[in-house]
C-alpha cells in the first residue's frame, strides 16, 4: 500500500501549499491516518474547516475526491450502489429468445450496476480521498454501512461478491457532533478534534486567506475575535467567519478598528440578537 | 521499546478508570502510532496519542492531564532552577515579559522555576516531602501582576486596547495550569504516577458527580450538545411515529381508481401530540449542584417542549417555571433567585418531601392530567419525617408517566434519613448522578 507522505512536517508544508494552514494536531493526526491507514473522524465546531481538510489533503496528493454528503434518509442505494433497473427491464425484452439462466447472469453484471460514492471510492485503481460528511446527519442504520466498507476497505454486492480496495482510500468523516456516533465506528477511526486555532495561527490564515490586508489589522481581527470566542455567546465566530470580516473590512477600506467601525459590521461576525447585545457592552461598542 | 510499551499501557490504563473506553486494538494502535512518529517531538508524540486514544470531545483535559504525568517533559527539577535561584522579583519581572508577549515556553519554564523555588514543602527523606500546587500560587500570586503586565503592554493604543486585560487574564490562568501541571509531576516522580493520576486528575466532565459538583461552568459545556442531540432524537422517533395504523376509509377510497384492489394503504394521520412535562426539583442544599444542573436542562429543553411546568421544593412547594423560562444565564443565580424569590421555605430550610407533596396535592393537583409526565428530581432524604407515600400516590395517579431521579449512587439509597424505599413502591426511580446517565435517561423516558 503506497502512503501520500513521508514525515508530519511534510504534511504541513505541502498542505499549507493549497492555502491549509494545519495546526500541529492536524498535521499529526492526517500523517497518523496515512501511515496506519485508517480512517479519521474529524469533529469540530462549523466553519473550523473540517470539510476543507478532505480536500486540502485530495489537492495536494493529486487524487480525485470522492464525496459521500450524508443526510437525514441517506440510505444504501444512495451511499453504496444500485441496480440499474430501468436498462435491466430493456435487456430482458431485447433478449426474448434467450433462457432464463442467460438473462440472469447477465443483468447481474457491472455493466448494469450504478456505484455510489462508497464503491466509487473502493472500486478506483487510482489515488484516492473519500470524504464522508455530517456523518452524524444520516441515520444510525447507514453507520452499519459504514463499517464494512471503514473496516476493511471492501463492499459485499450479494450477486457479485465482494469488492476489497486496490488502492485503500484516504477515508475522512466530518461530524459536527448532533447525534452521537456509535462506539463501533469510533473504534474504526482516528480521533481529530478541530478547535479554533490559536490566535497566532488564526492571524496567519487569515493573512493567507485575505491577501491585501494590513498586518496589524489582521491582528486586531483575530484579538477581537478571540475575545468573542472567551465570551459565553449563542454561537461563537469561526474561522470561515474570521475570514469574511477580514475581506468585509478590507472591502470598506479600514486601516484600524474602531468603535463605529465594528458596530456597523459586526453582523458579519454575531448572528444572534442577544449576542450583538452581550458583545456591544462587553467591547463598550455604544461608547462614543 | 519494552519500557515505552510498559509506560504505555500503564497510560491506558490510568485512562480507562477515568471512563475512557479503550479496547486492546486501540492500545495497539497508540503503540504504531509512537513507533511512526517517535518520541522525539513530544507534542507530536500527545497528538498521535490522542488520535488513538480519544474519542469524544470531553475526554481531552483528562487526556492531557495524564499525559502530563506519564509522559512528563522532564525528571526532576527544571534545568535551569538547577543553576539558578530565582527570588521572587526575579520571578515576577521574567514573569511580566512573558506575559506581555505571551510567550508560551518561558511560561512553562517559569513554571517548572517557581515550583522549585517555592513550591517545596516538608524535609527530603521525611516522607511528607512535596511540591504545592496552593502553596506556589500563594507566594507567587500572579493574578496581582495583571496591571504592571498592562502597563508593560501599553504599546498598542487603539480599539483593541480593551481587550487586553481579559487576554492577560487568559494567560495568567494558562500560568497556573502549567503550575498545577508541573507541580503534579514533581509530586508523581516521589509518590508513583498511578496513585496520583487517580486523586489529582478530575473525571471528564459529563462523568462529574453532581452532588459534589460546583463546576457548573463545566457542566453546562455539556448540556448544550445534550440539549441538541435530545432534540434530534426526539425529532426522529416523531416522525417515526408517523407511520402505523391503516386508515381503512381512506384505503377503501383510493382502490376505486385501480378497480377496487387496494393497491396503496393510506396511513391514519398522526396527531402531533403534545407531551407536558411537569418537573418537581429539590432545591435543598445537599443536592444544589444537580437542581442547578437541572435547570440548565430545563432551559434548554424548552424549545422542545411548549408546556413544561416546573415546581421547585424544600419543605414548601411553589412554582417557578417563570423564573426558570424567563432566560436566564448563570443556573448557580438561577437556584438562588429561585430560593428567595419563591415559596418554597416554610419551616426550617430542611427537605421534607412529605409536607411539599401534601403542598402540591394542595394547591396544584389539576396540573397533572393524562398526557403529563411527571419527573422529580431529588435524593429523596426526608431528615426522618412522614414521607406521605400515599400522597405521592394520589399526586401521580392521573399521570401517563412518572419517574424520580435520583443523584444519589444507588447504595446509598435507604440508608440513613433516605425514603427510597418507601417511595419505591410507587414510583419508578431512576440513578442518575452524572451528565451521561442523564442524558440516556431523559432520551428514554421522555415521551414524543
Amino acid at each position: 500500500m503506497t502512503t501520500f507522505f513521508t514525515s508530519v512536517d511534510e504534511v504541513s508544508s505541502r498542505l499549507a501549499e493549497a492555502g491549509y494552514l494545519a495546526s500541529n494536531a492536524v498535521a499529526t493526526t492526517v500523517f497518523l491516518a496515512d501511515r496506519l491507514g485508517k480512517p479519521l473522524l474529524v469533529e469540530g465546531p462549523a466553519g473550523v474547516g473540517k470539510t476543507e481538510l478532505a480536500k486540502a489533503v485530495a489537492q495536494v496528493t493529486g487524487s480525485r475526491l470522492v464525496r459521500l454528503q450524508c443526510y437525514e434518509g441517506v440510505d444504501e442505494s444512495r451511499a453504496l450502489y444500485e441496480w440499474n433497473h430501468a436498462k435491466q427491464l430493456l435487456r430482458i425484452t431485447a433478449g426474448r429468445d434467450e433462457t432464463w439462466e442467460d438473462a440472469r447472469t447477465d443483468i447481474f453484471s457491472e455493466e448494469f450496476l450504478l456505484p455510489r460514492p462508497l464503491l466509487t471510492a473502493i472500486r478506483g485503481s487510482e489515488p484516492t480521498v473519500l470524504l464522508i460528511d455530517e456523518t452524524d446527519k444520516a441515520d444510525v442504520e447507514v453507520e452499519g454501512l459504514l463499517l464494512e466498507v471503514l473496516g476493511d476497505f471492501q463492499v459485499t454486492v450479494p450477486e457479485l461478491g465482494t469488492i476489497t480496495a486496490e488502492q485503500r482510500p484516504f477515508a475522512v468523516l466530518t461530524s459536527n457532533a448532533t447525534r452521537e456516533l456509535s462506539e463501533a465506528l469510533r473504534r474504526r477511526c482516528l480521533f481529530l478534534h478541530i478547535d479554533f486555532p490559536d490566535e497566532d495561527l488564526e492571524k496567519r490564515i487569515v493573512l493567507t486567506r485575505v491577501p491585501g490586508i494590513d498586518r496589524d489589522l489582521a491582528t486586531s481581527v483575530v484579538r477581537v475575535v478571540n475575545a468573542l470566542r472567551a465570551m459565553d455567546l449563542r454561537k461563537a465566530p469561526s474561522v470561515a467567519e474570521t475570514i469574511d470580516w477580514a475581506r468585509t473590512l478590507l472591502e470598506l477600506g479600514a486601516e484600524s478598528l474602531d468603535e463605529h467601525l465594528v458596530r456597523e459590521s459586526l453582523g458579519v461576525i454575531v448572528k444572534h440578537q442577544e449576542d450583538m447585545i452581550k458583545v456591544g457592552q462587553k467591547l463598550e461598542l455604544d461608547k462614543l | 521499546m519494552s519500557g515505552v510499551a510498559q509506560r504505555l499501557t500503564e497510560f491506558v490504563q490510568t485512562l480507562r478508570t477515568k471512563g475512557f473506553q479503550i479496547g486492546p486494538g486501540e492500545t495497539v494502535d497508540a503503540a504504531e502510532a509512537l513507533q511512526v512518529l517517535g518520541l522525539d517531538d513530544r507534542e507530536r508524540a500527545r497528538e498521535g496519542l490522542a488520535a488513538c486514544l480519544i474519542r469524544k470531545e470531553g475526554q481531552r483535559a483528562v487526556f492531557d492531564s495524564t499525559f502530563e504525568l506519564f509522559f512528563p517533559l522532564g525528571v526532576g527539577a527544571p534545568e535551569q532552577a538547577r543553576h539558578e535561584d530565582i527570588t521572587l522579583d526575579e520571578l515576577n519581572d521574567r514573569l511580566i515579559t512573558a506575559f506581555a508577549t505571551d510567550d508560551e515556553p518561558q511560561l512553562r519554564q517559569l513554571a517548572g522555576q517557581a515550583v522549585d523555588a517555592f513550591g517545596e514543602y516538608g524535609q527530603n527523606g521525611s516522607g511528607l516531602k512535596g511540591w504545592s500546587i496552593h502553596q506556589t500560587l500563594d507566594r507567587v500570586q500572579p493574578q496581582t501582576l495583571i496591571v504592571r503586565v498592562l502597563a508593560a503592554m501599553q504599546a498598542d493604543p487603539g480599539f483593541t486596547e480593551r481587550l487586553a486585560r481579559d487576554e492577560v487574564r487568559r494567560r495568567v490562568q494558562r500560568f497556573r495550569e502549567l503550575v498545577h501541571d508541573e507541580a503534579l509531576r514533581r509530586v508523581a516522580e516521589l509518590r508513583g504516577r498511578k496513585t496520583l493520576a487517580d486523586v489529582a486528575v478530575p473525571p471528564a466532565p459529563d462523568q462529574l458527580d453532581f452532588l459534589r459538583a460546583g463546576q457548573v461552568a463545566e457542566l453546562r459545556k455539556v448540556v448544550q450538545p445534550l440539549a441538541r442531540m435530545l432534540a434530534t432524537r426526539l425529532a426522529a422517533r416523531r416522525r417515526r411515529a408517523a407511520r402505523g395504523q391503516i386508515d381503512l376509509r381512506r384505503t377503501l377510497r383510493g382502490s376505486l381508481s385501480t378497480g377496487g384492489v387496494p393497491m396503496k394503504p393510506v396511513y391514519r394521520r398522526h396527531k402531533p401530540g403534545r407531551p407536558e412535562i411537569v418537573l418537581l426539583c429539590d432545591m435543598s442544599g445537599s443536592v444544589a449542584g444537580f437542581a442547578n444542573f437541572t435547570m440548565l436542562l430545563v432551559q434548554a429543553l424548552r424549545d422542545q417542549f411548549s408546556k413544561i411546568r416546573v415546581f421547585a421544593f424544600v419543605d414548601g412547594m411553589d412554582e417557578v417555571t417563570h423564573l426558570v423560562t424567563a432566560g436566564v444565564a448563570d443556573p448557580a443565580a438561577l437556584g438562588a433567585r429561585i430560593l428567595s424569590e419563591a415559596n418554597v421555605i416554610r419551616w426550617y430550610g430542611h427537605s421534607e418531601y412529605g409536607r411539599a407533596f401534601d403542598e402540591f396535592a394542595e394547591r396544584y393537583a389539576d396540573v397533572i392530567g393524562p398526557k403529563t409526565s411527571v419527573l422529580i428530581l431529588g435524593d429523596a432524604r426526608n431528615n426522618n419525617a412522614d414521607p406521605k407515600v400515599a400522597t405521592l400516590r394520589r399526586i401521580i395517579a392521573p399521570a401517563r408517566r412518572a419517574f424520580w431521579l435520583n443523584p444519589e449512587h444507588r447504595k446509598q439509597w435507604g440508608t440513613g434519613d433516605s425514603a427510597t424505599d418507601e417511595y419505591t413502591e410507587v414510583i419508578e426511580m431512576h440513578e442518575c448522578r452524572n451528565a451521561r446517565q442523564l442524558g440516556t435517561l431523559v432520551s428514554r423516558l421522555i415521551p414524543v
